[in-house]
């Protein structure tokens, strides 16, 4: 069943039930409150925000579209969702070599094609590829194992349920065939009713700890990214990029440039100006040769920014509404209030954004290492005024995605230089170009307020400041138009202490440079300055911060009883003690993100001014564990980004600069800074899976700034947190 | 101009305008051998890191023209007729990557770092690793060195 195969069959018109309706986004249960909002989509949105069954938008109708199978007898699974680390790749090989009855390494899996027409309309994000695509593709698997035994009944000439299956081969009556030879010579399938799923009891490759289907490529160092990917005759290109923020470039000259040895052309179109050359070396030596002038708008310093992130300013939304505002609650007591800061944080993604794109007669086709393929092919399909058919976005595996990848208009120009020279043309940011250039997390600002009486708390509520997450004007076209409202920046923001009057309210703030999705989104930010609070609120109360937690929860809806397993599972693995320890403390912190709970204990020591983490005890709920090994991976890998954005990175902004524009002086955790011990709790508060790859990064902050305030006194109060 | 240098154990010749240029390009595009990595290009996230003469080296930051008569080795030539090098082997087993980007690097530079220091504390992996993984997945890769360090004491 080869891809062309595949189309025939399409045409041919055969009959092809919908068997799956899994398009349009779910909404699931909501995470306690009441959501208010003046507008139904707006609400809508948040819910999803909180709960984000958004898992699939694809075509679940048709196996063939998903998996191929060769005369070797080797599957190919075409996903729709790429690979950018997290795992996901295996977890899909597991679900379908479960269904259909075959060993692992007889599954390749290969990112589809957009030609293909194997696509999502989802982006690949939100931690959503595996527990959106668990029923739909092992219901695909089991229907391509029917499909592909009554083929080899009829080949066979036996009854069909006289043949057995094991590893890619029927067999009956003495005769056998393997899934290879099933397919040879068929063009026409009949698709049937969905088959009845495996029973849990019988997984030979689900929930097990099965080896990465792509480790040994990423031990050879083979060139699987997008970095890596060529065409015969390419040529090299480097684009100017602004270096100021709310300016506009004009007055360029170029003439210096074209002088440049082996400059091809320099395009100017649509809005950018590309250099193309026979190497990269040289594509970015005649770039630097172009002069411009800047117009800035205005004039923009860091603080200008914080002055426009700040609670009161901004478009204003109640998105949590179970009690009144704190200062509203009747009856004596004294309002305590604290504030909050998360600072402009960069991807740094370790691969920078780039493409390779090959024009040829009104073609475009394009290996791009993207987290949107759908989106990338319809903005480059628009860009040229092409048919969305005859654009082909090849995804490669991403050297990092962690949301830097939903805009690629990196892939629009390489397209438009590779028509204007007639060749296929490579072009990435540098850099310096990605750091000045990014799509940032955006600042922060909050305010929490309590109401307390004699060591009782009366009421909770968290108003927050954040820059936008999906409709930054500055922002290129991405995922806004898919999804129309911003839901990002209120991960993490609601309150889950239900037991007390609580309130939420976000601050919708418009910012003069890009910001948009960050790995977890508002998560990381939002409950920094919720579980700090909280944690306040414990010694303020003079209570046990693990019990005021378990208190201040209700046992009413199915997360927060799991998030309250949860903690108390962190707090004896760690064996949490509230004090200091022979100069080590320790700090809590509980979140949900996406209906997965996470508890952190930090273990921590205060030398000097640096602030040092010794060991992370996690507890993570995200249902069943497909992949129990890369689940705890991702938790390590959040747990130690989540100590990098917690303790060092910040973006500064200088007369409409952005600040730093590498590594090394933006600084980051390194090995040196990774904990020595991080042990994971695993727990399965649900049979089915839930998200993975961003919630372990809620808790860190908040759980080490807990721990410097019982060694130090202080409470920090601002990302990065710094004791200098 | 012509630069030679014998890479991963086969004598090369790249052809550069520019001396200057970095080797890290002339391995990629010029070699084709496309595991050693672009990052940065400034020497600070040793994506690109090679061996040069046996040593840890960014090859992002290093002129081309100074690989002359050198013994170059990237990623590809870590592991010998197909059998995996101690570290990847070690890598293996922990399954360290994630994305992957940085591993090529961050095994070049713990191969390096084995032959100097052959049974690293903490504390030398600390001071000796100081390139950047994104995905973050230095809990493992610190696992892996000792058992790098474990798996070339066992065959030595
Ligand atoms: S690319 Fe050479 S150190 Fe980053
Ligand atoms: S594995 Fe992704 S940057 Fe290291």
């Amino acid at each position: 069943m080869s891809n062309t195969q595949n189309k025939d069959v399409k045409k041919k018109g055969v009959k092809r039930r919908k068997f799956l309706k899994y398009s349009g986004v779910g909404i699931g249960l909501m995470l306690g409150g009441v959501w208010i909002a003046r507008n139904p989509l707006r609400r809508k949105v948040f819910e999803l925000a909180e709960t984000m069954i958004a898992p699939y938008m694809g075509d679940t109708s048709d196996p063939l579209l998903w998996m191929q199978i060769t005369p070797e007898n080797e599957i190919i699974l075409h996903s729709s969702k790429v690979e950018m680390g997290q795992g996901t790749f295996t977890s899909l090989a597991q679900l379908a070599a479960e269904e259909l009855e075959v060993e692992m390494d007889r599954i390749k899996v290969v990112h589809a094609e957009t030609g293909s027409g194997n696509m999502d309309g989802m982006s690949t994000g939100g931690s959503m590829s595996v527990a959106g695509l668990w029923t739909p593709l092992r219901e695909m698997a089991a229907t391509l194992r029917e499909m592909l035994k009554s083929k080899a009944a009829e080949k066979l000439e036996v009854a069909s349920n006289t043949l057995t299956l094991a590893d890619g081969v029927f067999s009956a009556n003495g005769k056998t065939m393997t899934f290879g030879a099933v397919v040879e010579g068929v063009t026409e399938w009949n698709i049937p009713d969905v088959p009845p799923l495996k029973e849990r009891a019988s997984f030979k490759y689900i929930g097990k700890p099965i080896q990465r289907v792509d480790l040994h490529d990423k031990l050879i160092g083979a060139p699987i990214f997008g970095m890596d990917a060529e065409y015969p005759d390419m040529l090299h290109a480097s684009v100017v990029r602004s270096r100021l923020i709310d300016a506009s470039m004009t007055n360029f000259d170029i003439s210096e440039a074209e002088k440049m040895p082996s400059v091809v052309k320099i395009v100017q179109e649509n809005g950018f100006i590309g250099v193309v050359a026979k190497t990269h070396v040289e594509a970015d030596n005649a770039r630097r040769k172009i002069t411009f002038d800047y117009i800035p708008n205005r004039k923009w310093n860091l603080e200008d920014v914080e002055k426009e992130v700040s609670v009161g300013k901004g478009k204003k939304t109640i998105f949590q509404k179970e009690g009144s505002a704190v200062e509203d609650i009747n009856g004596e007591g004294d309002i305590f209030q604290m504030e909050f800061r998360s600072p402009i944080g960069a991807h740094a993604q370790l691969e920078p954004n780039g493409a390779v794109a090959s024009y040829k007669d009104g073609r475009v086709e394009i290996k791009v290492s993207t987290q949107v393929p759908k989106l990338t092919r319809d903005e480059v399909a628009k860009a040229l005024g092409l048919s969305k058919d005859d654009v082909n976005v090849i995804p490669t595996f991403l050297g990092g995605g962690f949301g830097r990848r939903l805009h690629t208009p990196n892939a629009i120009q390489a397209a438009i230089m590779s028509r204007a020279v007639g060749k296929p043309v490579k072009s990435f940011f540098d850099r310096k170009q990605e750091f000045q250039n990014d799509t940032f997390r955006p600042p922060t600002h909050h305010v929490m307020k309590a109401k307390i009486h004699d060591g009782k708390i009366l009421g909770l509520e968290h108003q927050f400041a954040s820059g936008d997450t999906l409709f930054n004007s500055a922002l290129d076209p991405g995922v806004a138009t898919v999804v129309r409202a911003d839901i990002g920046s209120i991960r993490g923001g609601a309150l889950i202490y239900d037991a007390l009057p609580h309130r939420s309210t976000y601050y919708h703030v418009n910012l003069p440079f890009a910001t948009s999705f960050w790995r977890s989104l508002g998560l990381l930010a939002n409950a920094f300055a919720i579980e700090s609070f909280i944690d306040e609120l414990a010694i303020k109360t003079g209570q046990d911060p693990v019990a005021l937690r378990l208190n201040s929860i209700l046992n009413e809806n199915p997360y927060n009883v799991r998030a309250k397993k949860v903690l108390e599972a962190c707090a004896k693995k760690a064996g949490y003690k509230d004090g200091v320890d022979n100069g080590r403390a320790m700090g809590i912190a509980l979140t949900i993100d996406g209906g997965s709970p996470c508890a952190h204990v930090a273990e921590v020591s205060v030398e000097g001014k640096e602030i040092k983490v010794h060991k992370v005890t996690v507890a993570f709920d995200c249902g069943f564990a497909v992949n129990p090994d890369q689940v705890r991976a991702q938790v390590e890998g959040c747990v130690c980004m989540g100590i990098s954005a917690a303790l060092f990175e910040k973006m500064d902004l200088k007369d409409n600069k952005l600040y730093p524009i590498n590594y090394g002086s933006y600084k980051m955790a390194l090995m040196r800074n990774s904990p020595r011990e991080i042990d994971v709790v695993l727990i399965e508060g649900n049979d089915k899976p839930g998200p993975v790859g961003e919630p372990p990064l809620g808790p860190i902050g908040a759980a080490i700034g807990n721990a410097v305030r019982r060694l130090t006194g202080k409470r920090l109060t601002q990302l990065p947190m710094s004791l200098v | 101009m012509k630069v030679s240098f014998t890479i991963n154990g086969k004598l090369k010749s790249v052809e550069v305008s520019d001396g200057n240029s970095p080797l890290l390009w002339a391995i990629r595009d010029g070699l084709d051998l496309k595991g050693t990595k672009f990052g940065c290009g400034k020497a600070a996230c040793g994506a690109c890191t090679i061996h040069v003469d046996g040593k840890a080296v960014r090859s992002c930051s290093f002129p081309t023209k100074y690989a002359e008569g050198k013994e170059i080795t990237t990623i590809e030539g870590l592991s010998v007729d197909g059998r995996l090098h101690p570290v990847q082997q070690a890598w293996k087993e922990e399954v360290v990557p994630q994305c992957g980007y940085c591993q090529p690097g961050f095994m070049m530079a713990t191969a390096a770092m084995l032959k100097e220091i052959p049974n690293p504390t903490d504390d030398d992996i600390d001071n000796n690793i100081i390139n950047v993984c994104r995905c973050a997945t230095y809990y493992r890769m610190r696992k892996a060195i000792h058992k790098a360090a474990a798996l070339n004491s066992q065959n030595s």
